[in-house]
């Protein structure tokens, strides 16, 4: 982070933990199920009360994501988005809102974007912190082009394998919060969250002040609660993509997209 | 050139997190991290362990044939009227070519790891059919990812693998061939990791499958440079090998790169020309960048978008190359050109017809490259290249183009 006024993100959670109230994180991918709507669904999760929005940016390959954001990735490549699109769309988003936003991609469309321009133009656009599916932090000392990452933060994944000494390097090198990955797989919705988040969150936490956000697998407003419990974010994205999939070419997607998510985020709020 | 017969210098790359100079690396999920990390260290061990060796050793020798006969191509070297060709016999391997090497090899790997179901994606169905016959032969369960269209063009090699009791999911996925197999095994291991073993099929992905795949086939160049030697008392003027990802190539070409007077040709497919979406020469046209764990050239648009690639052979249709490849390219060690499906097929015929040797489509490309530089060369230079497989799953996709009278083949 180089810049001195403070990140959306920052001030975000700041806020909620003055409040003793969890965040609640909504993801979808940009440009699905095409541009024009693609906002439309942002101001439904904003409505709903979501209180950071993560943006897919789409990539041909998505090698840790399940079916529905394969799909959904898809679907939005095919109505033409591109990384310079999901940048305006941003844009046009900031013009009415504050709510950040945590773009959740691949490395490959960032690289060929010119890796510093993009951490640049996107946060000129209005996009807060970035997450990056196969940059590991071991990655950036051996690759001086991908360090430099501007006023974007940059936050990181722990998965359930990731190995306790492993801990103090992720935690440092994460940046606004950090997301844990509550089971090993795709990103989907799961039926049953896996049992010992309380317990893999306290080991985070032991070797960090950033808070920790939840996801993978998490669709019911009751999972929702359980993980607020847990953790300072919870994650949801495959259940509110699934709904972009079906209502996609309804006329009231984002009344459909609103009424999934507020009870999500009720669910969250309710502990 | 008198005969050189101590060893050439070991080249000392990959560094120990996987990177030759600025290519490869490990681009991958967290979630993987622990096992790469893993499989590297239980590598080296296994590696650096005499037992480990002699099995490895033992099972190439009476399992798999080992070691493949250096062939004196005479026939095709008076048509071509130039250097003596000598074709390295990978295609008489058990399963038909070389890609049992390194299932093998990390098969044996994957029990040391106490790993007990195994994963495993393919194009052509050569890795495919060598994964399911290693996990055959140690009891293993053996799941394999390959894409709808491979399936049906490569119906054979799919039929050989469920015999062998493989599970065969086809991936209906973006263009339905290698890359997208390689992403739902990823999703797999992803998912699987605690007692799953991934046997990735060439020298690609996240360290440290560059490196391993590369030293399991290192095999056909140690030997190959052996027989040379002891046949003409000197080493050869030319190695041409097919690359897909470039696990043949770099298993023939890594025990020479030491010796400065032999060159190096990397084959790539040219499809029906250099157009964008109809080819698969990543060094033709090709960017940097990372896929599936590896920075290295591939074929994608100015938004980083993986392109479409074509390529008559299933095994060669994958959009990015293995990453010491891109740095023996960059480091203008190794030259890499391309032949096209035409020029495959037209050497493809003319083995069948004046060797009496069939091979593989992938391995046709390499061959359409002698094809076209042995004449150029003088009598007394001598090209060895990679016959790295057997034409038998391609008999009824090449007989649709080289006989058109004949009853369509059912597989
Ligand atoms: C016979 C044969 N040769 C070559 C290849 C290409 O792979 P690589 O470049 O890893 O050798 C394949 C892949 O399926 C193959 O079956």
């Amino acid at each position: 982070m180089s810049s001195s006024t403070p990140n959306r993100i920052d001030t975000t959670f700041a806020r909620l933990k003055s409040e003793s109230k969890a965040a609640f994180i909504a993801y979808v991918s940009a440009g699905d199920p095409d541009m024009p709507k693609s906002i439309e669904v942002i101001r439904a999760l904003e409505r709903a009360g979501a209180d950071i929005i993560e943006l897919g940016v789409p990539f041909s390959d998505p090698m840790a994501d399940g079916i529905v954001n394969q799909m959904a990735a898809h679907r939005a490549l095919e109505a033409g988005a591109t990384t310079i699109k999901v940048l305006e769309l941003i844009r046009e988003f900031r013009k009415e809102s504050e709510t950040p936003i945590v773009l959740f991609t691949y490395l490959n469309p960032i690289y060929t974007y010119g890796f510093k321009k993009f951490h640049k133009d996107a946060a000129a656009a209005g996009a807060d912190g970035i997450l990056l599916l196969d940059l590991p932090p071991d990655e950036a000392g051996k690759n001086a082009e991908m360090t430099e990452t501007g006023d974007l933060l940059h936050i990181r994944l722990i998965a359930p394998t990731t190995p306790a000494e492993r801990l103090p390097e992720l935690a440092k090198s994460s940046e606004g919060f950090i997301y844990y990955v509550s089971r090993a797989g795709v990103t989907g919705a799961q039926t049953s969250l896996s049992d010992n988040i309380a317990e893999n969150v306290a080991a985070i936490k032991a070797h960090t002040d950033l808070p920790v956000a939840v996801g993978f697998g998490i669709s019911t407003p009751e999972q929702s609660a359980e993980v607020a419990k847990a953790a300072e974010g919870v994650v949801v994205g495959s259940a509110i993509v699934k709904q972009v999939e079906a209502y996609g070419a309804s006329d009231d997607l984002g009344d459909k997209i609103e009424a999934f998510v507020k009870p999500l985020v009720d669910g969250a709020k309710s502990v | 050139m008198s005969a050189v017969t101590d060893s050439p210098t070991p080249t000392t790359l990959p560094d120990e997190s996987g990177h030759f100079g600025t290519f490869g690396g490990r681009f991958v999920p967290e979630t993987l991290m622990a096992a790469l990390k893993e499989l590297t260290s239980e590598y080296e061990k296994a590696k650096a362990d005499p037992a480990f060796q002699e099995e490895l050793s033992n099972m190439l020798a009476d399992f798999c044939g080992r070691e493949t006969p250096l062939y004196f191509a005479e026939r095709w070297t008076e048509q071509l009227g130039g250097a003596k060709i000598f074709l390295k016999r990978e295609d008489l391997l058990h399963t038909g070519a070389h890609k049992i090497n390194n299932a093998l090899g990390q098969i044996l790997l994957a029990k040391r790891l106490g790993k007990t179901r195994i994963i495993a994606e393919t194009g052509a169905g050569q890795h495919g059919v060598a994964t399911a016959t290693v996990a055959a032969r140690f009891g293993m369960k053996c799941i394999v990812y390959m894409g709808s269209i491979d399936m049906e063009r490569q119906h054979l090699n799919v039929v050989r693998m469920r015999l062998m009791g493989a599970e065969v999911r086809g991936v209906e996925a973006g263009q339905k061939t290698l890359k997208e197999a390689v992403n739902e095994a990823l999703r797999d291991w992803v998912t699987n990791v605690e007692d799953t073993h991934y046997i990735l099929g060439s020298a690609l992905g996240p360290h440290p499958y560059p490196m391993m795949v590369r030293d399991f086939h290192r095999v056909i160049g140690t030997e190959a440079r052996r027989q040379i030697l002891a046949k003409e008392d000197k080493l050869p003027d030319l190695l041409v090998a097919c690359v897909g990802g470039g696990s043949n190539a770099i298993g023939l070409f890594h025990p020479f790169l030491g010796d400065d007077s032999v060159k190096m040709m990397g084959v790539e497919a040219g499809g029906h020309g250099i157009v964008k979406g109809d080819h698969a020469a990543r060094f033709q046209g090709g960017k940097l960048g990372v896929l599936q764990g590896t920075k290295t050239w591939l074929l994608a648009d100015d938004d980083g978008q993986i392109e479409l690639t074509h390529s008559v052979s299933a095994g060669l249709d994958y959009a990015a190359v293995g990453p010491e490849h891109a740095f023996l390219q960059s480091e203008g060690r190794v030259e890499y050109t391309y032949a096209t499906d035409d020029e495959a097929l037209a050497a493809f015929k003319t083995l069948s017809e004046i060797e009496g040797i069939i091979p593989a489509l992938e391995t046709s490309h390499a061959l359409a490259y002698v094809n076209k530089v042995a004449s150029t060369m003088s009598k007394d230079q001598i090209i060895v290249v990679s016959l790295s497989g057997r034409g038998d799953k391609d008999v009824a996709q090449a007989a649709r183009y080289l006989l058109p009278d004949e009853k369509p083949l059912e597989v």
